[in-house]
């Protein structure tokens, strides 16, 4: 097996790991705190235009 | 450093305002390029040739439409979630006016005939030069924003913008690659089939990140926040992003079946084009059930609308695209119009309806008004758009269907059935149906523009007040 072949085997495998380790780590109760947190990101910040009413 | 307390809103109206103007201008010209089909007579002079007309069409509604959306959009969204002012005003107003120098210059020296032949990457040498430098500048004003952040969590509409803007950034220097011969052409660096293969790889993954990641990354905010309630699952989202990511590179060589391009690479991007099904419905899901238990907002939101008609759409052409790139389907698809009408599920169901949806979620917002000038012509706007995006899709189906069979069809002797001007007169009632289409989707467009300035007259430009930092951060 060349070189290049080798890299290209190395890199796939190690992409589908990482991609396997992300969904594991995603559904573990470890991450669910943050997520959570992260979710309601958009509520915390209210944009309703009476908000804002400062002449640019 | 100035008005530190509120964000720049000035930016984002310019971007909402020109994605108005550039739908227009981008969908006229298609609806133009649609009556030539039906009426050949139109097509008048060198400048005005279908040829020359049709990569205009699709660099207006992709990058001027598209990309002036999803700028304004993501300067939004990541200055909200962020709780922070943009990191350069400078900056940001250079990235407008690069950027609308960049269409103006394609909308030039497309007609002229100046193009480097490589589809949706037709802009010659000098353009995709101020292209990468406005990208660049596009890249530090986002990422520099998310790096001066109140909050600790990067929210996942980022992610989705940040992968769009770095992706592209990669996709435009690697097949832009080529050798200037004088100012007005250059050669690409690459030949044969690699060429064809670097077009493509950079062509699918125009539509995988420019037209997908972005427009996802607009329906993890404007969903949530027009249904009031946050995404179903987050750890949906996160896996949705990272299964794009790994998967969508692969997926170009569908676009060269049955062509000198290896036999492996093909079914490789054949069987890639297949597993991107379940991220894409994956993230589509997540999109819709977000609104569980506000599913009564869709009876009397129009902008709730657009955007859950966009995520079904959205879902439609992610199930077409793995299906047509079978090579067996493929085989009857291909060089049809089959594939101008799956293009058009996505680009006005999807990326338009979306894109639609979030700029009145934006515009009164930006101009300090409650809600739209008229909601009654938002509701208009939506069904118009619907019908004829509907009028589109349904009579490419059966002329491209049409297409492919008289095509294929051969005589016992082995003789063609059909001479190709035959499919041509077959397809020709569905081109017209197409042109009513198109129409519709334009004249939607022309109520939109309305709505907006009447909006925009009634009230005036702001930059909302930062809010106090939220109390994780």
């Amino acid at each position: 097996m060349d070189t290049q072949t080798l890299i290209r085997v190395v890199v796939t495998v190690l992409s589908f790991v990482c991609f396997v380790g992300i969904c594991v780590w995603a559904y573990s109760g470890r991450a669910r705190k943050g997520m959570d947190e992260a979710a309601k990101l958009p509520f915390l910040d209210d944009d309703k235009p009476e908000a804002g009413d400062k002449q640019s | 450093m100035e008005n530190q307390a509120t964000y720049n809103y000035k930016v984002v109206r310019q971007f909402a305002i020109m994605t108005v103007v550039w739908g227009i201008v981008g969908m006229l010209v298609g609806v133009v390029i649609a009556a030539q089909m039906v009426w050949p007579q139109l097509n008048v002079g060198p400048y005005f040739h279908f040829g020359r007309l049709r990569p205009l069409h699709t660099n207006a509604v992709i990058f001027a439409f598209g990309g002036c959306g999803l700028m304004a959009t993501s300067l939004y969204v990541v200055q909200r979630t962020c709780n922070v002012r943009l990191i350069s005003d400078k900056l940001a107003g250079f990235v407008f006016w690069g950027w609308q120098a960049v269409i103006v210059l394609a909308a030039v020296t497309l007609p002229l005939g100046l193009t480097s032949g490589k589809e949706y990457a037709e802009l010659e040498w000098p353009i995709d030069i101020l292209i990468t430098i406005v990208w660049v500048a596009y890249a530090v004003v986002f990422f520099g924003t998310i790096a001066i952040r109140k909050v600790k969590h990067i929210y996942v509409a980022n992610w989705f913008y940040g992968g769009f803007i770095l992706a592209v950034a990669l996709l435009h220097i690697v097949n832009s690659m080529e050798m200037p011969v004088s100012m007005w052409k250059s050669y690409s660096a690459y030949a044969g089939a690699v060429d064809a293969m670097v077009q493509w790889w950079y062509g699918h993954n125009a539509v995988g990140f420019f037209l997908t990641a972005g427009f996802l990354g607009m329906m993890y905010y404007f969903v949530p926040k027009q249904a009031g309630r946050p995404v179903y699952s987050y750890r949906l989202s996160v896996v949705h992003f990272w299964a794009l990511i790994f998967t969508y590179m692969w997926a170009g060589p569908h676009h060269l079946h049955y062509t000198a391009l290896p036999d492996w690479t093909q079914s490789l991007g054949m069987v890639f084009s297949l597993i991107l099904l379940a991220p894409s419905w994956g993230g589509m899901i997540n999109g819709i059930m977000t609104l569980s238990g506000a599913w009564h907002k869709l009876r009397t939101d129009p902008i709730l609308k657009f955007l859950v008609t966009a995520l079904s759409f959205y879902g439609m052409s992610t199930f077409e695209g793995p299906m047509m790139s079978i090579k067996t389907v493929n085989a009857l698809s291909h060089f049809t119009d089959w594939t101008i009408g799956h293009v058009h599920s996505g680009a006005l169901g999807w990326v338009a309806m979306i894109t639609i949806g979030s700029i009145y979620y934006l515009v009164p917002r930006l101009f300090n008004r409650e809600e739209m000038y008229s909601v009654k012509l938002v509701e208009t706007h939506f069904w118009i758009a619907t019908l004829g995006t509907v009028l589109y899709i349904a009579s490419m189906w059966i002329a491209g269907v049409t297409q492919g069979l008289m095509w294929r069809a051969v005589n016992p002797d082995g003789t063609l059935t059909y001479a190709f001007i035959d499919a041509v007169k077959a397809s020709h009632p569905y081109f017209f149906i197409r042109f009513l289409g198109g129409f519709m989707f334009l004249s939607g467009m022309l109520l939109m523009l309305y709505n907006v300035l009447r909006t925009a007259f009634a009230g005036r430009p702001v930059n909302a007040e930062i809010p106090a930092v939220v109390a994780h951060a």
